[in-house]
């Protein structure tokens, strides 16, 4: 079922390996060179390459998921992100498979993927746009049961949820919900109790792409103008604009943290993926490969950096690798 | 009077004191001298048993300066000594010391002047008069003149007193010579008259206290012949201050105090008020001193509200503030200040006294206008408002039309400031200047000053805001930003995150740049995408570097494109941009000729024939740059603008010439720097299609473009133009025909009015004299420099802008060395 470009979703593959990136046309990887762990020139480096390209999906690359680990375990699923047809699908990867499984039908076209949390063995919690425009949607998995709907009040108007993050506190088991609104603002949701926490306008522009780090309880988001915003969460739960970073040039489509929290990577409508230090914000490398939008971003637990784009194209880069 | 002979009392004093000066006259035993001067004494009163007080006024009328003289006369070192241990000397001088201090004065003045010098009589006396000072005796001379009813018989009395208190510096100075003591110079006797002043007003109001009438009118000519004198700085200096402390407590002393300045005589108003104003620390102390003199005296009013505001510019802003803050402190006063504005509107907007004076003036009246602004309130512009805008308006285009950008800047800020203050209703007027020391201090004026206690409470005028700068669009160097203190405990060493080069990291460009000259013309012309126009107007300057020969195939096209070319989109730096692909089709392939018809041509803008300017001298700059050839061919496409290139020598070269020149010894050393290899001037061949075209049809006006009209600014540039060429075409053979119509030209042009145009002259001077050989400049032009020099100094001494009197001298400095390199002074 290939989607058509311009769509967005997202996939998640029970991997052979440590890194398996999936596209949409769900070719298999190109060559699979392992990567060495090449330690950073001494200065003044020139900018690195791509430690590898996988090539043919023959669309723009809307998403990316590495998925790893437990090797046999057999986590189908994964999902999310829809399609122009409105789906949402689930896949079952276990063993190299690559079947759809089961669908959820999205009430709202947007550009907003989905968020999922595993909340327990073969239970995961989605989070994707509802209806009406403005609406989050909280669904169950695989059971589809409709959790619970979050609606901003109504004078609050922050447009449509343009991204979404699920994510646990490690004090306590209540999902939370990060949402970024076409408005500039971003939103923590209490998801049980269906209220926002707190809200607070980063950016000028809808915001494209947040991440968080819980451990840091600071998070960082990206969108169409020439800025990062760095924000952070109190004990209040309340979201507090820690700073801007400006960029060269404006739009950014998605932003990560690598698992280790140590570096921030930017996809830019601008063709490059930045290298931030993430405690400091340093700007560490501008990686000039694709040459179109670099769409979306993703980590590998062992640190390796995937980022698909409108060029066809998935590049794999291997930077400031972890001691 | 015809009492006095009957009267025996005074017909005893009479005797005593002739038969005093028949002993004196006549004896020479000291003891009897001694005793007839005791006896003297008891008429001044003071000793065990005084004279009764008819006698001692007898004595003190008639016959003290008489006796005074007469122990004048008997001065000398023998007499003295006629009793031990100077007895003699201490009685003579008690005379001098306690009788009435006007006679001893003047009898004392009048004895140093007739006394020979030097002599010992002389020094005795001056040092006599030093006592005399020093004992306060002054303010005993003051107060007596005080007290005296002024009688027509005193006056004459009073003319000479008072030029021998004033001029006391200048006669002892005269007589003593190198003598000279110290109390008598001015920068000394100036603060103790001061003092002494003081002491008398103290002395008329405590009698005043006592219901005792007095007159401070000697008092009053004192401190203005004083000031007339020009020793305001030493007088006022002690005077103010004190009188600020005791006129702020004390009404009857604020009553002494402007009657003192209310009987200063008219001719020396002037200068007690300018002194006062500039010594005063502020509008209340001025209040105090001088109360509603303004009203009082015609006099008064002219000086502060003429003469310090208009006619003089030298106080600096603190005075102008406190002057119009007293205008402003009292009701009565208050019409003048709002008059003061008006008629200070309307100088600063004629665009005649733009034209001719001084910028320095111009400053302070806008300083004024500020000042007097800050200090109205809202009510009381509108009663005047309309005459006010009308003013204002005409000063705005005046200001806005002149050549100078200081004086453009200055129109914009009074603007901005009045403008809103006038007007406050209507929309604010904004314009964009450049903020520098200037600008901040002229806006700080226009906020009224915190302590002023203004009757009116004048709101706080709106203080423009320049554009702010926009952010730097780089990315930041990567400071700790947003980071949560201390809330990272890992042991995360960043060392190992050392950063990539980030250098290519630039502003993304979608549309790509043509490739071929030939394509820009197009692209320039036709293209509607206006990104691809940005990018070919971005690389054209490296393109037609790099290909100077398909540059030359389309060279007049592309000039003529470029000139025409108009910002259709914001992009950053065109003005730039399209000025330096201009200059490289001028230096690529001399489009002179056409641009310098183009200048001269119809239907062009302002803009557009300054900016022909700015590319002609441009190129000329770059092609008369030495060493131009040996430049690598390519260079970046958005490159920075022309620099001076170095020969680029190898390494190994350079270290051979240091250790050759490490080991050689010189015997002579010459101008050791070695400067870029030698190379013709490549200006040689063209300059002179930059140069004559320009030159020759100035004084042609078109329909459109009037250069001796009122398009001055442009004349200005023309002529800047023209001197920057003449210099630039240094060493080349058409610069003697160039100096000699630039000298013409400047002849022609020499009386403009314009202060940017004559600086433009003066400069195009010093280039002709820089540029052309000397010894051809005397064989050819000898009747041009002759005229040129008197020229010269004429502007050197009378010009009101001080640029021109500076460009002058340095012009004229260049003439004299030129005469000295060729005519070498004769041996002696």
């Amino acid at each position: 079922m290939p989607l058509a470009p311009g769509t967005s979703h997202t996939s998640d593959f029970a991997g052979r390996s440590w890194s398996e990136a999936w596209t949409e046309g769900r070719d298999t990887p190109g060559d699979c060179i392992p990567p060495s762990m090449v330690a950073p020139p001494s200065p003044p480096p020139p900018p690195p390459d791509p430690q590898f390209v996988l090539r043919g999906s023959r669309s723009a690359v809307h998403a990316l998921h590495f998925c790893g680990g437990a090797q046999g375990q057999g986590h189908p699923l994964l999902l999310s992100g829809q399609g122009r047809d409105l789906r949402v699908h689930v896949w079952d990867l276990a063993e190299g498979r690559n079947a759809i499984v089961d669908s959820v039908c999205l009430e709202s076209v947007g550009f907003c993927r989905g968020s999922v949390l595993a909340c327990g063995p073969q239970r995961w919690m989605l989070a994707m746009p509802g209806k009406g425009g403005d609406e989050v949607q909280i669904l169950e998995m695989p059971s589809k049961t409709s959790v619970c709907s979050l609606k901003p009040e109504a004078e609050a108007r922050p447009g449509m949820p343009m991204c979404l993050q699920l994510w646990q506190a490690d004090s306590s088991p209540l999902p939370l919900l990060l949402a970024g609104y076409e408005d500039g603002s971003v939103a923590l949701w209490d998801v049980s109790a269906r209220k926002v926490c707190s809200r607070v306008a980063c950016h000028e522009e809808p915001v494209m792409g947040l991440d968080f780090d819980s451990q840091k309880a600071r998070g960082v988001s990206g969108s169409a103008e020439k800025a990062l915003a760095v924000w952070s969460l109190d004990e209040q739960r309340a979201l507090q604009v820690h700073g801007t970073h400006q960029l060269t040039n404006p739009g950014v489509a998605d932003v990560r943290i690598r698992p280790d929290r140590r570096l921030l990577a930017t996809a830019g409508w601008d063709h490059r993926i930045r290298v931030f230090h993430w405690r400091t914000m340093k700007p560490l490398a501008v990686l000039a490969f694709h040459s179109a939008a670099v769409h979306c971003l993703a980590f590998a637990t062992d640190g390796l950096l995937a980022a698909g784009s409108g060029d066809q194209r998935i590049s794999v880069w291997s930077l400031y690798p972890r001691m | 009077m015809k009492s006095r002979g009957m009267d025996p009392v005074l017909s005893t004093v009479r005797l005593t004191v002739r038969e005093a000066v028949h002993t004196l006259s006549s004896s020479e035993d000291g003891g009897c001298i001694f005793s007839t001067l005791g006896s003297l004494k008891r008429y001044l009163g003071e000793t065990e048993n005084p004279a009764l007080p008819e006698e001692q006024e007898e004595f003190a009328r008639i016959h003290f300066s008489t006796f005074l003289r007469c122990l004048v006369g008997k001065l000398s070192p023998d007499w003295l000594e006629l009793l031990p241990d100077g007895q003699l000397e201490e009685l003579w001088a008690s005379f001098f010391l306690e009788g009435p201090a006007d006679q001893a004065f003047l009898v004392l003045m009048e004895a140093i002047e007739g006394a020979a010098s030097p002599s010992f009589r002389l020094m005795k006396m001056a040092r006599l008069l030093a006592r005399f000072l020093s004992a306060g005796r002054m303010a005993a001379v003051m107060e007596g003149q005080c007290r005296q009813q002024t009688e027509p018989a005193f006056s004459l009395l009073q003319e000479t007193l008072l030029s021998k208190v004033v001029g006391l510096p200048d006669h002892l100075g005269n007589r003593l010579q190198r003598e000279n003591l110290a109390g008598f110079f001015p920068q000394n006797y100036f603060p103790l008259l001061g003092e002494e002043l003081l002491q008398a007003l103290q002395v008329v109001v405590e009698s005043l206290r006592g219901g005792l009438d007095c007159s401070v009118s000697f008092l009053s000519q004192v401190l203005g012949k004083a000031c007339v004198h020009g020793r305001q700085k030493e007088l006022l200096g002690v005077l103010v201050p004190r009188l600020t402390a005791l006129t702020q407590g004390s009404c009857l002393w604020q009553r002494v105090c402007w009657r003192l300045v209310e009987r200063v005589p008219d001719r020396a108003m002037e200068a007690v008020l300018t002194g006062l104003v500039e010594a005063a620390s502020g509008p209340e102390v001025l209040s105090w001193l001088l109360g509603n003199l303004v009203m009082k005296s015609k006099k008064a009013q002219f000086v502060m509200t003429q003469k310090l505001l208009f006619l003089q510019y030298r106080y600096t802003t603190p005075v102008l503030r406190s002057l119009l803050g007293y205008l402003a402190m009292d009701s009565q006063r208050r019409p003048l200040l709002i008059q003061a504005l008006k008629e200070l509107l309307e100088t600063w907007g004629s665009s005649s006294a733009i034209r001719r004076a001084p910028l320095a003036q111009q400053h302070y009246i806008s300083k004024a206008i500020l000042v007097c602004l800050a200090h109205l309130g809202e009510a009381e512009l509108q009663d005047c408002r309309d005459e006010l805008l009308a003013s204002l308006m005409a000063g705005v285009q005046s200001h806005l039309d002149s050549s100078l950008p200081s004086v453009r800047r200055l129109g914009m800020i009074v603007a901005e400031v009045a403008s809103a203050q006038i007007h406050p209703e209507g929309p604010p007027l904004r314009f964009q200047y450049e903020e520098d020391e200037l600008t901040r201090e002229l806006l700080a004026l226009a906020t009224p000053q915190p302590a002023a206690d203004s009757p009116s409470e004048a709101g706080p005028p709106v203080a423009p805001l320049t554009a702010e700068t926009p952010n730097e669009e780089m990315v930041s160097s990567g400071g700790p930003q947003a980071q949560p203190e201390g809330s990272d405990s890992e042991l995360d060493s960043d060392d190992e995150f050392v950063p990539y080069d980030m250098s290519g990291d630039t502003e993304l460009r979608s549309s790509k740049a043509p490739v071929y000259v030939r394509d820009c013309v197009e692209a320039l012309t036709t293209s509607e995408n206006w990104e691809r126009w940005e990018a070919t107007l971005r690389a054209l300057e490296g393109l037609i570097f790099r290909s100077p020969a398909a540059t030359q195939e389309v060279s007049v096209e592309l000039a003529k494109v470029l000139l025409h070319l108009e910002e259709k989109t914001g992009v950053a730096g065109f003005e730039g941009l399209r000025q330096r692909a201009l200059v490289a089709v001028t230096v690529t392939d001399p489009v002179a000729e056409y641009l310098t018809t183009q200048f001269y041509a119809l239907n062009y803008s302002l803009r557009q024939r300054m900016d022909i300017l700015d590319v002609l001298t441009l190129a000329a700059q770059e092609l008369s740059r030495p060493g131009r050839r040996q430049k690598p061919p390519q260079r970046g496409p958005p490159g920075p603008g022309p620099q001076p290139g170095s020969p680029a020598t190898p390494a190994w070269r350079a270290v051979v010439e240091e250790r050759i020149r490490s080991k050689t010894r010189r015997v002579s050393k010459g101008s050791a720097g070695q400067g870029p290899a030698a190379d013709p001037n490549k200006f040689n061949s063209v300059a002179g299609y930059f140069f004559f075209p320009l030159i020759q049809l100035f004084d042609r006006p078109l329909v459109t473009f009037d250069l001796l009209g009122d398009d001055q600014l442009v004349l200005g540039r023309l002529v800047h133009t023209l001197g920057a060429l003449m210099y630039l075409s240094v060493n080349t053979m058409v610069a003697v025909p160039m100096g000699k119509a630039l000298l013409e030209f400047v002849w022609a042009l020499r009386f403009h009015g314009d202060i940017y145009v004559r600086q433009g002259l003066l400069s195009a001077v010093s280039s002709v004299l820089l540029s052309v050989p000397a010894e051809r400049l005397l064989a050819d032009l000898p009747d041009e420099l002759l005229e040129a020099q008197s020229w010269l100094a004429d502007v050197a001494q009378k010009d009101p802008d001080e640029d021109c009197r500076t460009l002058a001298i340095k012009a004229l400095l260049l003439l004299e060395k030129l005469r000295d390199k060729l005519l070498p002074p004769p041996p002696p």
